[in-house]
């Protein structure tokens, strides 16, 4: 056991690729890849409850640390922890996984190609959540691409040859700035190690780097970072990869993109820019506010704007990562008030919950556009009638990702709203509105969907959600609810690291 | 250790080449089992050397010498210190890969096999000099194989052309070379070639500015620096597969190899002052190259000017003249051998099946041809520095380098990264994806030889991404004594 518990973060991190090495290796028999693949990725979640298990919530600093020599040369080191920040996302991640492998299973070709860039992928965003050190950091932040990139553009639909160089151009283009400025950090600090960096950067604050002054150096980085980062989340205006990637991927890879992988540069935030450039966060944060409420309105305007069912959900998560930008920026403005904490504690809670419903409703898109081949909401209406199962699900979802008050989504957005209000009353207000909207782009959806007058086309072709489709929505509809009535068990350890770590 | 082992390394290829010139003309099958066991064994002693170099103890090791040419102290004298080891395995596996893909040239298989021996022992003979004389002697043999190997096999469009440019590009380099050479051997009054004793003769400030340029860029044309570089696509591109692989894997790193051996080695006060002209045309390789690249219709120049925009790197990682720099061109000399001529292998396996190298004309061949198509995207990778694979681990520490010294160099070269990155994505979509026309449908799969030959490469960038540790250390070593002698950071 020990080799298991002394690792237990590595195990998490490297049985996907294990997995998936061991894949290639397997006959070609598509209900044993399908099959494999599930069970593979149900170890890491198994693993991750372990390690929850033996998590000691209220314990300051990281948690079930590893750390090894890998690159000395330049002092990067193979460092890996967990507190109470990137754990949910570790859960979320390793929860998510299998779902979609299990909605993959309508995949017909090229399945074990197919799963495994599936299982890399996981390496590649666990590897993000979990890196103690900059350099480790952005290894997992680059390689998770590749998977993202080949899935797009072998598996997604028309317009995939565009959308995937696009989304790979525009997310690898943003990690320039970012792979400068940790080279950056590492020439000045000497090390990538982020437990020492958290000590030494920030306070870096006389003399010259470079010929510049320290204070204009540190500008330029902080940007750098958050322009990466704000692309991935992504912020308006950085998000027209977004629409695309998202509609054209597969029905799985939407779902780990817009569940997983958006969490990505929303982590990036928490973990880096604020705890790294405290002073740039503050000074810059009315900036980042305004950004937020941007995407929450106009993502929500957008949304409503679609008549394609994929591409509307697609910008709702725009609207709704708003207010993790949102939350995030009241914070940096107010660091270590209650207000900030608060408002942490929401964005936290939001990438877990946009995370389930977001994943959810991509799915539901996907079963639909599987049975009608369609995503055009013109084309559907009056469905409630002919497949009732779904309909319950889609609006239970729905529900959930409008932020009813019972659901995940609720708690977080007031978290965060709670938390905005004292600092930035305006931009809050703002996104408020924007709220509005995003009830009238899902009841909008609901209503084109499953309401109004049948359309005939349909009828005696719908079959009902199946076993395996119940199977995979199942989770997140639960967790939707038990976090929406009882949220202190995530939230709690939330609340404590972010009080430890800010 | 008393066995030769570096000169048996340099010379196998040369016996196996002279062998294989005296087989009966009609016996086909020997002179290309011959080729491919003896680079298999040169590359198995390139792992032996490898592997027994001594970090701990740094420096020069295996080192032989014997007196050649007394009179103006020229001796044939070996040994590899943490830089050239590793060049002398991947000129190893190069060769071997570069023989085990060249299978089936039918046309006069005794003279191209030979020559491609011939080949490899020149730069063997470069990697592990220790007598400038020889260094030279060793740079200069590689001529003959190249040019003609690249007339009679070459690609039959371009051949003349890419041939004779390629000799006289880097013949006017040579020319500037030796008279660099020349003025380091006589001129200053230190009558040796003996490069241990040059390296410590400490000549005067005002002589090294001088002759730096005439060592450093004479060298620097055959490793393509901007705007000499014109030579290496075309050259790239008209010579056969296996040519293909040697020059851009191995010939290049020669130059940059010479260059830094010769130049900054010796020569680092004038290394100081020319630091900045250098990052300045090395940026120019990095971004134009890639630039060029993406706008080639011919699959063989995409990988053609990739190199050109690769090797940008690895001047600039010189010219910082500091520790991360250094050790970053170090790395990236292996890692883009390595890669480069898994390309170019790749490449030639595609234009034998298609007999096009036209990018409009090819697409869908991942689905006859996977393996090659899996081992190019590998390759791709590894050109995009992505991270877990070779190229990232060598261009990371470049760009620390560069931050150092230049940090606007850091930042206009990191544009290359994106735009490689554009060029390999959309290649790799526009040959191995989309529909399979019809015309290709033809197509066969690669043979048992290619998959192992692309496996070695394949491996050798994974773990050298994944485990930097495989290399970094000999490399430091290297470096360490490079700064040693630079006196720098």
């Amino acid at each position: 056991m020990d080799f298991l518990m002394g690792h237990l973060l590595s195990w998490i991190l490297f049985l996907p690729t294990i997995a998936a090495l061991v894949l290639l290796l397997l006959p070609d028999r598509p209900g044993l890849l399908r099959w494999y693949t599930l069970v593979a990725s149900l170890l890491p979640f198994v693993l991750t409850l372990v390690a929850w298990a033996n998590f000691q919530t209220g314990q300051p600093g990281f948690q079930l640390e590893e750390q090894a020599t890998w690159y000395s040369a330049i002092n990067a080191s193979y460092h890996v922890g967990v507190d109470g920040i990137s754990l949910p996302m570790v859960l979320l991640t390793t929860l998510l996984m299998p779902l979609a492998i299990l909605a993959s299973f309508s995949v017909k070709e090229r399945i074990k190609t197919y799963m495994f860039l599936f299982l890399l992928l996981e390496t590649g965003m666990l590897g993000v959540f979990l890196a103690l050190d900059l350099m480790l950091f952005f290894v997992f932040w680059e390689i998770g691409l590749v998977p993202m990139y080949f899935l797009i553009a072998q598996w997604g639909s028309a317009n995939r040859n565009y959308a995937s160089l696009k989304f790979v151009l525009y997310t690898m283009g943003g990690s320039l700035g970012l792979l400068l400025a940790i080279q950056l950090i590492g020439v000045v600090s000497g090390t990538f190690d982020l437990p020492l960096l958290f000590e030494r950067w920030p306070g870096l604050d006389s003399g010259t780097l470079l010929g510049l002054p320290v204070g204009t150096v540190k500008s330029i980085a902080f940007w750098a970072f958050v322009i990466a980062f704000a692309i991935k989340v992504p912020v308006w205006p950085f998000h027209t990869w977004l629409p695309d990637a998202h509609t054209e991927a597969p029905t799985a890879g939407s779902m780990i993109l817009a569940g997983v992988l958006l969490k990505l540069g929303a982590y990036g935030f928490l973990r880096l820019v604020l705890p790294l450039y405290p002073v740039e966060s503050h000074n810059f944060a009315g900036w980042l506010a305004a950004l937020g409420a941007a995407a929450i309105i106009f993502g929500a305007w957008s949304a409503y704007g679609q008549t394609d069912f994929k591409r509307l959900v697609a910008y709702s998560s725009i609207n709704h990562m708003g207010f993790v930008v949102l939350g995030i920026a009241a914070a940096a403005w107010v660091l270590g008030t209650q207000d900030a904490a608060i408002a942490l504690n929401g964005a936290v809670l939001q990438m877990f919950n946009h995370g389930l419903s977001a994943a959810g409703m991509f799915f539901l898109v996907g079963v639909i556009y599987e049975r009608t081949h369609t995503r055009d909401l013109t084309r559907y209406g009056g469905l409630f009638s002919l497949i009732p199962i779904y309909g319950g699900v889609l609006i239970f979802t729905a529900m959930g990702s409008l932020g009813l008050p019972g659901l995940g989504g609720f708690v977080s957005e007031f978290l965060v709203v709670r938390g905005a209000w004292p600092v930035f009353t305006l931009a809050t207000a703002l996104s408020m509105i924007g709220l509005f909207f995003t009830g009238a782009y899902i009841l909008k959806a609901l209503k084109m969907v499953l309401h109004g007058p049948l359309n005939e086309q349909w009828r005696g072709h719908l079959p009902e959600m199946n076993a395996r489709e119940l199977l995979v929505i199942a989770p997140l509809v639960v967790l939707m609810l038990v976090i929406g009535l009882w949220p202190a068990w995530l939230l709690d350890m939330i609340n404590r690291a972010v009080v430890m770590f800010f | 250790m008393n066995f030769p082992i570096l000169s048996f390394t340099i010379f196998i290829p040369l016996l196996a080449g002279l062998l294989i010139l005296c087989y009966p003309r009609d016996r086909v099958t020997w002179p290309r089992v011959t080729a491919v066991a003896a680079a298999a064994l040169t590359f198995l002693l390139t792992i032996l050397v490898y592997v027994n170099y001594d970090i701990a103890q740094g420096g020069y090791q295996f080192i032989e010498k014997v007196p050649w040419m007394p009179i103006w102290d020229i001796s044939y004298h070996v040994g590899v210190d943490g830089i050239s080891a590793p060049l002398l395995l991947m000129a190893g596996v190069v060769l071997f890969c570069g023989s085990a893909v060249s299978w089936n040239v039918s046309d006069r298989p005794r003279e191209f096999y030979a020559f491609l021996m011939f080949l490899g022992t020149s730069v063997l003979g470069v990697f592990a000099s220790l007598d400038l004389f020889q260094l030279f002697f060793f740079f200069e043999l590689a001529i003959f194989p190249k040019y003609l190997m690249i007339v009679i096999w070459g690609s039959p469009k371009t051949r003349e052309y890419g041939a004779m440019k390629l000799t006289l590009y880097l013949f006017i380099g040579s020319v500037f070379a030796l008279i660099g050479v020349l003025a380091i051997v006589f001129l200053s009054g230190a009558n040796t070639f003996d490069l241990l004793l040059l390296e410590k003769a400490g000549f005067d400030t005002a002589f090294q500015q001088l002759w730096f340029p005439f060592v450093f860029f004479g060298f620097a044309v055959l490793a393509a620096i901007f705007p000499v570089h014109s030579w290496a696509p075309d050259g790239h591109v008209a010579a056969p597969t296996a040519v293909s692989m040697m020059l851009a894997g191995v010939e290049m790193k020669v130059g940059a190899f010479a260059a830094l051996r010769v130049g900054i080695m010796l020569l680092p006060e004038g290394a100081r002052v020319w630091a900045p002209l250098i990052l300045a045309l090395a940026t120019i390789n990095v971004v134009y190259g890639a630039l060029i690249a993406l706008v080639q219709t011919d699959f063989k120049y995409v990988i053609g000017f990739s190199s050109v925009s690769h090797m940008g790197l690895v001047m600039i990682g010189f010219a910082t003249l500091n520790r991360d720099g250094l050790l970053g061109s170090g790395l990236q000399m292996f890692s883009h051998g390595v890669m480069t001529a898994l390309f170019f292998s790749v490449v030639g396996m595609v234009y034998d099946r298609a007999h096009t190298r036209d990018i409009p004309q090819l697409g869908g061949l991942f689905q006859k041809m996977p393996a090659a198509a899996v081992a190019f995207i590998v390759a791709g990778l590894v050109s995009m520095g992505m991270p877990g694979f070779s190229g990232f681990i060598a261009e990371f520490p470049i760009f620390m380098g560069a931050w150092q010294v230049a940090p606007i160099v850091a930042i206009i070269a990191v544009l290359g990264v994106l735009i490689t990155a554009g060029y390999i994505f959309l290649v790799i979509r526009r040959v191995f994806f989309g529909d399979l026309r019809p015309e290709l449908a033809h197509v066969s799969d690669v043979s048992l030889l290619d998959k192992i030959s692309m496996g070695i490469l394949v491996v050798l960038m994974i773990a050298l991404g994944v485990f930097p540790s495989l290399m970094y250390p000999m490399i430091q070593s290297g470096v360490n004594y490079i700064l040693a002698l630079v006196g720098g950071a």
